[in-house]
């Protein structure tokens, strides 16, 4: 068959042996064949079409045109009456005050949201690794906070930490601490931000890493049982070096997902949700881009702040691929 | 590049049930930890049944309500009428079916080619795929923004559809399912016998891949249902909305009501995706650990 498209055995040689059905095959002149051929060839790229072309119409060319807006002023609904400024959004927005409190704001939420999420899910996944009673209640229980979605939890989250009357100062006047000013003083709105993404993501990344860590082989805890490993010196030197990829993986993931974060501040809000709190001290590069862009009416200097968020992603992914080539490096591999 | 990512060795059979993992017994510190994590995760949700059925005056009175209370129907009824909740639950219900349905059956078709078939440029476009994860909705949202003016699709249904059409993480995840699931044999022997690409798809890939098109069905819908920002953006009038936009309606302030009526909104949106965990939990759990490690 003089054609480059085959069934693919998966990376490994083929070792299929010539199948005793092949003299069935259409004889090569017959119209059938040439059906038969160009199926072949096309069906791969007719199978993928739909994604691809998707995408280039909803991701690829809103993309790139963001960016083309970027350098213009522009408004919404007046495309057409775009005008050329050069760089001069990004100027502005380097000037802004807004825009690095924004910056700064979406980097120590992401902080104080993802790390504390990731190592608690470390620890549960460490937990439901074991021998257990009720474990599929316990799984289905950590992962339903994935279920609701961030409208609902943000305000149950909002009702939860009200300054007032919320249940969170009420326990907490149990112990004399309060009350906190959960709405109006930066840090502790930041918390309870952060709080919410927390809870809904700390239950689907322990499932995560549980499924990496039931793939690590028995053996390496029973050898390190046997040279007297305990259980937590077991879990740093065998569980964690294991599961490195994954858990590379979750801080790429919860990185992005921090980066973008927009209905759980606006949501807290309230009415000043919008513009991230009363005095914006947890407006986010989403919720200013939001503002910006629909609010201000600004739309060229809304595209810009996208392409900084994209310039963002770009740094960690560039990030991700460095420190995976040192690990490997570091393993000798 | 898809090299690096984290893939699980799962074999056929254990792809989407956890297997019993660490055979070590959990020790009663542990039982007590996971426990607590358990209370944590469902607290809030039990809370929020609480303040749905207190009255409004009670839900704002410290200290906070810690039991249900008798006012739910009534709570219900108000956030009901107040936002077009019952309009909401429908298009909701249609948006989230129809992104599953077309994200279930172009992943699959793609899943397949890059799983199985070979062809020109497969790695590259693959990569591609892998790529596209990590764009969020806040890049494209002003062109779509405009698209959708243009096309008078504003406060529309396939205005909403339209951008979740597809999605690579169900492109990888079902090429991931296929790379193992789906034996070449079977492919080439059913080409073999002359079976033409749409026979093959519909007699071989989709009974083969109906367990993981179900989990990545399950995995869409929910993440559909809940979808916030790009429906808050381009549904602005009432009329039109999505449970996650009536509900940002209900709780922004636009509205008089007190928090116990916002919080029999959430309810509403909440409690049939939590029916759904409750009947079908098991495999979503499985799903997610089965897919998520590789995307």
């Amino acid at each position: 068959m003089a054609t480059s498209v085959k069934a693919d055995s998966g990376g490994s040689p083929a070792s299929v042996p010539p199948s005793p059905a092949q003299h069935r095959r259409p004889s090569p002149s017959s119209l059938r064949s040439k059906i038969y051929h160009w199926d072949l060839k096309a069906s791969p790229y007719a199978f993928i079409a739909p994604f691809f072309l998707c995408f280039a119409a909803f991701g690829l060319f809103p993309l790139i045109y963001t960016g083309w807006l970027s350098l213009h002023k522009v408004q919404l609904g007046a495309e057409g009456q775009a005008q050329w400024v050069g760089f001069e959004n990004y100027a502005k927005l380097m000037g802004s005050e807004f825009f690095w409190h924004a910056l700064v704001n979406t980097f120590t939420i992401g902080v104080i949201s993802t790390v504390p999420q990731l190592l608690m899910a470390l620890g549960l996944a460490h937990l439901l690794n074991s021998k257990l009673r009720g474990r599929a209640f316990l799984r289905i229980a950590v992962l339903t906070p994935y279920a609701t979605s961030i409208a609902a939890a943000t305000l149950v989250f909002a009702a939860l930490f009200q300054t007032d009357y919320g249940l969170i100062n009420s326990l907490l006047d149990v112990f004399g601490i309060g009350p906190v000013q959960w709405e109006t003083s930066k840090w502790p709105a930041q918390i309870a931000i952060s709080t919410i993404v927390t809870w809904r993501w700390t239950g689907y990344n322990a499932l995560i890493y549980l499924a990496a860590m039931q793939a690590v082989p028995n053996d390496l805890y029973e050898a390190a049982a046997l040279d007297g490993a305990s259980r937590w010196r077991q879990f740093i030197s065998v569980t964690i070096p294991s599961i490195r990829p994954t858990i590379l993986f979750t801080i790429i993931v919860s990185t992005i997902g921090a980066t973008q974060l927009f209905g759980e501040p606006m949501l807290y809000g309230g009415n000043v949700g919008i513009s991230g709190g009363s005095g914006g001290q947890y407006q986010t590069l989403s919720l200013l881009l939001y503002q910006t862009g629909w609010t201000n009416n600004n739309l060229g200097r809304a595209s810009a702040i996208a392409w900084v968020m994209l310039l963002i992603l770009l740094l960690i992914g560039a990030i991700q691929v460095i420190t995976a080539r040192v690990n490997r490096k570091k393993l000798g591999g | 590049m898809t090299t690096q990512l984290p893939v699980a060795p799962a074999t056929r059979r254990s792809r989407f049930a956890l297997g019993a993992g660490d055979q070590r017994k959990a020790g009663p510190i542990a039982y007590v930890l996971l426990i607590v994590a358990a209370l944590v995760s469902l607290f809030p949700l039990y809370w929020n049944l609480v303040a749905a059925s207190n009255s409004g005056a009670r839900v704002q009175q410290a200290p906070a309500p810690l039991l249900p209370g008798s006012h739910l129907l009534d709570n219900l009824s108000v956030a009901w009428n107040e936002v077009h909740m019952g309009t909401a639950l429908v298009n909701t219900t249609v948006v989230a079916s129809v992104v599953s349905l077309s994200t279930v059956l172009f992943a699959t078709l793609a899943g397949f080619a890059f799983a199985k078939l070979r062809f020109k440029g497969r790695n590259l476009l693959l990569g591609l795929v892998v790529a596209t994860m990590t764009v969020p909705p806040q890049l494209t949202v002003i062109p779509l923004y405009q698209i959708v003016t243009d096309l008078h699709w504003t406060d529309t249904l396939q205005a909403v559809i339209m951008p979740s059409l597809v999605a690579a993480f169900g492109v990888f995840f079902m090429r991931q399912f296929l790379v193992e699931a789906l034996p070449v044999e079977l492919v080439e022997a059913a080409r073999m016998d002359g079976a033409n690409s749409l026979r093959i798809i519909w007699h071989i890939v989709f009974p083969i891949a109906r367990p993981a098109m179900a989990v990545l069905g399950m995995l869409t819908f929910v993440q559909s249902w809940n979808d916030f920002f790009w429906p808050f953006i381009v549904l602005t009038d009432n009329g039109t909305p999505t449970l996650q936009v009536s509900l940002a309606g209900l709780g922004a302030g636009n509205h008089t009501v007190d928090s116990a009526i916002v919080l029999a909104g959430a309810l509403i949106s909440t409690v049939p995706l939590l029916l759904v965990f409750a009947f079908l939990g098991k495999h979503i759990v499985g799903g997610i650990t089965a897919g998520a490690v590789k995307s």
